[in-house]
């Protein structure tokens, strides 16, 4: 579906892609990793046809640059910054829909799936909303359309627990009709969401790698943390992922993980793990009923 | 067509909701009402009072002050939205980039015409009102100049924001495109090189493609009609055109220059890297 044939970018003397070679089938969801300055958003940005570049990028055989709107009409974008868009919400689903032919409903739709109540903030102007209300509505744009390449930079970053559940979700249901890749600084942020990792640096592709594929996207763990005492700090950081304290054992912490997000809540009680008298993790399906234990 | 005024109706309300735009319009609004509160409509210049003379002082005003005014704002806010990753974005959807650029370039144009224009229209109304007489072919013909230079310096401010990288250069490269077109005004340095010995030829040709002089002579047409204030090029040019003529080249000229730098700017916008 997408390929790229020894791609090199210039910016003047500073050549920031050195002949990248890359080829992403449909069904793919692929992590595009690496640190700042690796070439992760020159390569998106050359993907989008926004970016002349030497070498040769081709969506389904065309190039995005010279076909821009058959090509676009087909990639649902999330940029890791929000732009400062004045533009009140309404207006900007009502741009982007007909832009996209798709229908703002359905991307009200998805935006209410995320707990983004799209409506409620009609007139708001795009710029005063919460870094996590801007991500989510970018996300319902991309997601409420037919897009068969989703190209998302860091995307789950400003979301809570719930809406990244629901986001893992609504990509669950376009994983076997459309290509994923998922920029991220970190490996344990998307590692879950993909199955195959390409990581670059210094404007080169220096792993490409297939990842098991076995984490269900739309899967959630009951979790039980108990902590040896009590500490704020665990507490906040628990907190933030949504967990409560039990009312007779103020010790011990109920709450929910996505599953895709295991390694990363994992990572998170790793910081604490001084802290930490108990830990159990289970599976749930989705109509609430515990799984095998994990 | 229809994304090409879905991005201009994008880009006007993006503009309404800008500092800018309340400055910009408070200026041009704060203009007339001080022309009135300094009773400028009774006083008498060169023979024209009244409303006729409030006009005159309002489009000098303009003059000194639209060009800038639209090359910093422009320059400011579209290389701005660039840096800011605004262009990433929104051009990450199906749009073309002709319906983008010139349905911002229609957008904005409204935007700077129209606070303007209303100001003037504010002031005839008023005017209107309390009696005076109405000079309808001096509206008209300042409408019309006013128009031609502000799609005239929209079309820079374009050019300059295609091709400047960032803002602080772009609203540099505007500053000193205006400060030129400044010093080859009629009487600051084309009157220096017409003394030092410039041809003739040569001092009509700059006075001719400087789009501030070609706007300052026909805007001092109407109460000046040999130009004796504005020196020997005008004077060679009303002799050359016209006075009919030299309006027709008035109007058209800019909007011309302005069309060709707009055209320049979006060959090199479509060239070259978009975000």
């Amino acid at each position: 579906m997408i390929r790229f044939d020894h791609v090199i970018k210039r910016f003047r003397r500073n050549q920031v892609l050195k002949g990248i070679d890359l080829e992403i089938q449909r069904g793919q969801r692929v992590a595009l990793v690496g640190s700042n300055g690796a070439g992760k958003t020159t390569l998106i940005r050359c993907l989008l046809g926004e970016y002349h570049c030497e070498g040769e990028v081709r969506i389904d055989g065309l190039d995005p640059r010279a076909h821009r709107r058959e090509v676009l009409s087909r990639i649902g974008f999330v940029p890791q910054l929000p732009p400062p868009l004045r533009m009140p919400v309404g207006q900007l689903i009502g741009f982007a829909a007909s832009l996209c032919g798709s229908d703002p409903a359905r991307i009200i739709l998805v935006a209410g799936q995320l707990g983004f109540d799209a409506t409620g903030f009609h007139h708001q102007p795009f710029v005063k909303l919460s870094g996590g209300q801007k991500q989510k509505l970018l996300i319902a744009i991309a997601l409420g359309r037919d897009a068969e390449l989703l190209v998302m930079d860091e995307p789950a970053a400003n979301l809570d627990p719930e809406a990244r559940h629901i986001l893992f979700k609504l990509l669950a249901e376009k994983q076997d009709d459309a290509a994923m890749l998922i920029s991220s600084h970190r490996l344990d942020e998307v590692a879950a969401l993909v199955n195959r990792v390409v990581e670059m640096d210094q404007g080169r592709i220096v792993l490409d790698d297939e990842v098991a594929d076995t984490v269900d996207l739309s899967s959630r763990l009951a979790c039980r943390v108990r902590m040896t005492r009590a500490e704020d700090a665990f507490a906040r950081a628990l907190g933030a992922w949504g967990f409560a304290a039990e009312a007779d054992d103020p010790l011990s912490w109920r709450g929910h993980v996505p599953g895709p997000d295991r390694l990363r809540f994992l990572g998170m009680l790793s910081r604490y793990a001084a802290l930490l008298a108990g830990l159990e993790m289970r599976e749930e399906t989705d109509d609430g009923d515990n799984k095998d234990a994990a | 067509m229809n994304h090409l005024w879905l991005t201009a109706w994008a880009d006007i309300v993006e503009s309404l909701r800008a500092r800018w735009f309340v400055v910009y319009s408070a200026v041009f609004g704060g203009i007339v009402v001080l022309l009135f509160a300094f009773g400028l409509s009774e006083s008498r210049v060169m023979g024209f009072t009244g409303l006729s003379r409030l006009l005159i002082t309002y489009i000098e005003l303009s003059m000194a002050i639209l060009p800038i005014f639209v090359l910093i704002t422009t320059v400011r806010s579209v290389a701005g939205d660039r840096e800011a990753g605004v262009f990433e974005y929104m051009l990450s959807l199906p749009i073309s980039l002709s319906a983008w650029y010139w349905g911002r370039m229609l957008g904005r144009f409204l935007v700077v015409f129209l606070p303007v224009f209303i100001a003037m229209l504010g002031a005839l109304l008023w005017g209107m009102l309390k009696g005076g007489e109405t000079p309808w072919a001096l509206f008209f013909y300042y409408t019309a100049l006013l128009l031609s230079l502000c799609w005239c310096f929209l079309g820079i401010g374009m050019l300059i924001s295609t091709l400047a990288r960032s803002s602080d250069i772009a609203q540099g490269a505007a500053f000193i495109v205006w400060l030129t077109l400044l010093l080859f005004l009629d009487l600051i340095l084309l009157g220096v090189m017409i003394r030092e010995g410039l041809s003739p030829d040569t001092a009509v040709a700059v006075a001719l493609v400087n789009p501030l002089q070609v706007f300052r002579t026909a805007t001092m047409m109407l109460f000046d009609p040999q130009l004796v204030l504005l020196g020997p090029t005008a004077y060679v040019i009303l002799d050359h055109f016209g006075r009919a003529g030299y309006i027709a080249f008035a109007i058209l000229y800019p909007i011309l220059l302005g069309t060709l730098c707009a055209l320049i700017g979006y060959q090199a916008f479509r060239r070259g890297d978009l975000p």
